[in-house]
């Protein structure tokens, strides 16, 4: 008896013709890994790609702040809270590790994943993409995948450097960065604004699932300005 | 599931009188087509990338055999499985049996068309499993025990009333007071019940909306979120997709989903795209520990080289469904299976066959716009026009429909009988009509005159007319001089 | 020198129902500085068959249109469906048969639907005409999509002085006459032809044009049905200047 592997394959090589017409392009483009078409809008200098970022996020419903670096994300994040009448609680991602909340006595903030009572998570996005304001999480020990989609809220750290242009540059970097190694985590999240849905009477609602606000932080510690 | 799709017509007339259904089409057919064109328009290379994300598929196309493999090595490397399945029965058992050996007693989905093609719910709940949806027009549907009536907006036939009935009659412990009169409400109260049932499931079940050789990733793109709770909660994440779901690399994703959306929904990215791969990794604090991928064939390797190859490159963004004036008329059900629109026309009768599904090619005016808008180029209506050549030749099409076809070609291969036989009729009715210039009911043209008048002809045909020496002149002397 | 000469391909529906529409289009390729003939072996282009997958006799009826119509120096067809049949789908049939193909290419090269013709052809910009009217049009969807028909017939009516043109936000939409499907799913067709309807009525036109005579009967037949008196025409009709000629659907004289 033939697997089922080895039928659908054999049927695949004999409709392809395989025997006479070895897969040389498609290893080439497993290899070379050309990018399509990058739309010109991301492309700009680095403050008008902020910029846009910023604005794309922005245009679906997410919050945008900027501050010089680290060690004011405790105040803004209290500032947000307060902000939006939320409880000053945070689980936040080992990934933030190197900050230092006391300057904010009145926040808690615990670590660990989300376990679906919490209302706010805070984590860090590995990148952005300016074309479409869109955030990009790498799952691992010091980010995990639940702080990004369990509480209501959720706030994203990113450093204005780590904004590219389009996602060809995130993917780019992130093999860059693995040195040659094994490059995908468990999960790349790409997150575009808050959940929503339109399924009851194609009525947009925020928070369908996903959390119903997301609130980008942007440290500016070494953006050109 | 079973369909009906042969009583297409009388499907098509209940949904015609249904207004409410009417209703929710009427807005659809407003909403999406502008919301793509106004994405469109704010992407100036978006056409361009239309061009290369159908020359991505078709390279795909060409080389499935070798991504396919590829794919699987990499989700091996990354510690899941693949498991390769011919046809529905073998992929609904697999999922079951690694249900089974997972111990799982509740399974979260998220939305997944491949799914509702197996029908795995009905499968995984006979084998005492229950499959819990949890997309938020899935979740509904599913309550309903109704198909999906379009393939990325499932409850798009459903009023807010309808909705409210569901969860009143579903939800047993739902306070009979508390207030379900908005939208809003509605979704908490969903939300909150999912809430639980992801937390407490034992399997993520998702779909793909592609998978990446480069990486053995499946990409899972949503706008609620539910995906990402399906896959990273429970301890298993099955993800059940069919082979053609396959692109080579990370930057051919890019270009696809930079399409999807903007066709879809108009949205310039969905807010959730997520790449899965493998299982969670040494210190990770969640993610699954199990990861399968269940790739199904299901008929399509057999569609390689034939007049349906170039479905293969459909990426089920539903544009094709919000643009056509049959589905924009008659909505998703009227379909009688799980897939509709110009999309489903065309997929249906290679799936359930064309005995069953002998209407769905012919109910097309073939007017193009699917083919104008489909993000991957496919010619939709080139391959209805060949379904119905299948039709045609293993004598599907009705009897009478033929005989009168064959007939009157018969007659438009012989010009002199032709112009006899013709120029005798409308003149005959030319009489009849000049009165009043149309007619409100002829024999044999019911189909017309049900709802509209029938205009008359003039009387003499144009070409008798012309042979006769009639011109014309800007005076219009000859309309005047016409058939006296 | 003599005029190069036009084969005009008047269509089954014209020549049976509406010979004003063909007489129109004549009309107005000779004043384009063309000799018109209408070859009497002419019936119809196929497209029905066609459409119904029985491509055998589709072949035999093209062949038959093919032979009688290569002599001309251009083919004229007052129907952006007809004219998409000719000249994109003729080709196709005959993938198998090397030499009818290129005898259906060279009939397709030189084969265009009448605004497109006349577009390219017609010889003055001045106002020749004048219509007092407020129409809207109907974008056909096999022209529209097969052929390209968009502006032709626009910047052709908008020489004609007091005509205003008033753009339905569907008129890319089918009517929903679709050849046969208007009687084989007449329930549907009603339906989408209602909605063409109602959004004519939003225009505010009290005339409709459009270069196809199916789609036109079509929605002539439901705006009669429905007792509007907007009134339906083909654009060749108008552009020709023929006011006498009772609107589609409305009695003689
Ligand atoms: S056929 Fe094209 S438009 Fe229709 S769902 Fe598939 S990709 Fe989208």
């Amino acid at each position: 008896m033939t697997l089922p592997r080895d039928q659908i394959l054999g049927r695949l090589k004999s409709a392809l013709d395989r025997e006479n017409r070895p897969p040389e392009a498609a290893r080439a483009r497993l290899r070379d890994r050309p990018a399509g078409l990058i739309p010109e809008r991301g492309q700009g200098a680095p403050a008008d790609r902020l910029a846009l970022f910023a604005a794309e996020a922005e245009r679906v419903e997410a919050t945008v702040a900027r501050i010089p670096g680290p060690a004011a994300l405790p105040r803004e994040v209290a500032r947000y809270l307060a902000e939006t009448n939320q409880p000053p609680a945070l689980r936040a991602a080992q990934s933030l590790a190197d900050v230092d909340w006391s300057s904010q006595p009145m926040l808690k903030v615990t670590g660990g994943t989300a376990d679906g009572a919490d209302n706010c998570s805070i984590s860090r996005a590995f990148g952005g993409v300016a074309e479409t304001g869109t955030l990009v999480f790498l799952s691992g020990p010091d980010n995990p995948t639940t702080l990004n989609f369990v509480p209501p809220t959720h706030i994203a750290v990113i450093r204005a450097a780590d904004i590219a242009g389009d996602y060809e540059a995130v993917w780019a970097r992130l093999r860059a960065e693995a040195g040659g190694g094994a490059y995908m985590p468990r999960t790349v999240n790409w997150v575009t604004g808050p959940s929503r849905t339109a399924d009851i009477e194609q009525t947009l609602l925020l928070g369908a699932h996903g959390p119903q606000r997301l609130h980008i932080v942007i440290l500016d510690d070494d953006a050109t300005p | 599931m079973d369909s009906t799709t042969r009583q297409f017509k009388d499907n098509a007339r209940g949904a015609l009188d249904d207004a409410q259904l009417q209703n929710a089409l009427d807005k659809l057919g407003r909403g999406f087509p502008l919301k793509r064109l106004e994405a469109a328009a704010r992407l100036p290379e978006f056409e361009r990338l239309r061009d290369q994300a159908r020359e991505i598929k078709n390279h795909v196309l060409d080389n499935l055999d070798f991504y396919l493999e590829a794919f699987e090595a990499k989700v091996e490397a990354a510690g899941g499985q693949v498991h390769w399945c011919a046809d529905a029965d073998a992929a609904r058992r697999t999922i079951g049996e690694i249900c089974k050996a997972a111990g799982a007693k509740t399974v979260t989905k998220s939305k997944s068309m491949i799914g509702e093609e197996i029908a795995i719910n009905d499968y995984l709940e006979n084998e005492g499993i229950e499959p819990i949806e949890t997309d938020l027009g899935e979740y509904i549907i599913q309550l309903r025990r109704e198909p999906p009536s379009h393939i990325i907006a499932p409850a798009i036939h459903l009023s807010m009333g309808q909705v409210e009935e569901t969860f009143r009659e579903s939800h047993a412990d739902l306070d009979p007071d508390r207030a379900l009169d908005e939208p809003r409400k509605l979704l908490e109260e969903a939300r909150t019940r999912l809430r639980d049932r992801f937390l407490g499931a034992d399997v993520g079940l998702t779909g793909a909306n592609m998978l990446i050789a480069e990486t053995g990733s499946n990409v899972l793109v949503t706008n609620e979120g539910n995906a990402d709770l399906t896959y990273s909660l429970p301890r298993v994440h099955i993800v059940i997709a069919s082979l053609e779901k396959i692109v080579p690399t990370l930057e051919d994703a890019s270009t696809i989903l930079r399409v999807l959306a903007r066709s879809a929904t108009g949205q310039e990215m969905s807010v959730y795209t997520t790449f899965c791969t493998g299982v969670r990794r040494p210190g990770d604090l969640d993610g699954p520990e199990e990861y399968h991928v269940v790739l199904l064939d299901n008929g399509r390797s057999k569609l390689l080289g034939t007049e349906s190859h170039e479905m293969l490159r459909c990426i089920r963004c539903g544009a094709c469904l919000n643009h056509c004036p049959v589905y924009r008329s008659v909505g998703g059900h009227a379909y009688g299976w799980v897939y509709s629109g110009p999309m489903g026309a065309v997929l249906i009768p290679g799936l359930i066959g064309m005995d069953e599904a002998a209407h769905l090619p012919n109910a097309s005016t073939l007017c193009g716009r699917c083919e104008q808008v489909c993000p991957m180029r496919i010619p939709l209506p080139r391959m209805l026009r060949a379904w119905r050549h299948k039709l045609y030749e293993s004598r599907r099409t009705g009897a009478l429909g033929r005989w009168a076809l064959e007939g009157w070609a018969w007659l438009a291969r012989r010009p002199r009988l032709y112009r006899l036989i013709m120029g005798l009729g409308v003149a005959g009715l030319g009489m009849l009509g000049r009165r009043r210039g149309r007619f409100r009911r002829l024999p044999l043209a019911g189909g017309w005159t049900g709802g509209r008048d029938l205009p008359a002809p003039e009387g003499d045909t144009f070409i008798q007319q012309w042979h006769k020496g009639a011109r014309g002149d800007a005076s219009g002397e000859r309309l005047r001089r016409r058939g006296r | 020198m003599t005029q190069p000469s036009v084969g005009l391909f008047v269509t089954c529906l014209v020549d049976l129902m509406r010979p004003a529409t063909g007489f129109a289009a004549a009309e107005l390729i000779e004043a384009a500085g063309f000799r018109v003939e209408v070859p009497a072996a002419q019936t119809c282009c196929g497209q029905p068959a066609y459409n119904s997958g029985n491509t055998e006799d589709t072949r035999a009826i093209a062949k038959q249109v093919i032979a009688a119509f290569e002599g001309f120096d251009y083919v004229v067809v007052p129907s952006g469906s007809c004219g998409g049949t000719l000249r994109k789908h003729y080709p196709e049939l005959f993938a198998a048969d090397a030499a009818w193909q290129a005898r259906a290419e060279s009939l397709a090269d030189k084969t265009f639907e009448l605004t497109q013709f006349l577009q390219e052809h017609a010889k003055s910009n001045e106002k020749l005409l004048a219509w007092e009217v407020a129409a809207t049009y109907h974008d056909s969807c096999s022209g529209l999509r097969e052929l390209g028909i968009k502006g032709q017939p626009r910047e052709l009516l908008s020489k004609v002085d007091g005509l205003s043109l008033i753009e339905g936000q569907e008129a890319e939409t089918c009517c929903g006459f679709g050849g046969l499907f208007c009687v084989k799913y007449g329930d549907i067709s009603e339906e989408i032809v209602s909605a063409k309807v109602a959004d004519i009525d939003k225009t505010g036109a009290d005339l409709v044009l459009g270069g196809d005579l199916g789609c036109l009967m079509n929605i002539a037949g439901r705006l009669k049905r429905l007792g509007r008196p907007t009134e339906v025409r083909h654009v060749a009709e108008v552009l020709a200047g023929m006011r006498d000629a009772p609107a589609i659907g409305e009695p003689d004289g």
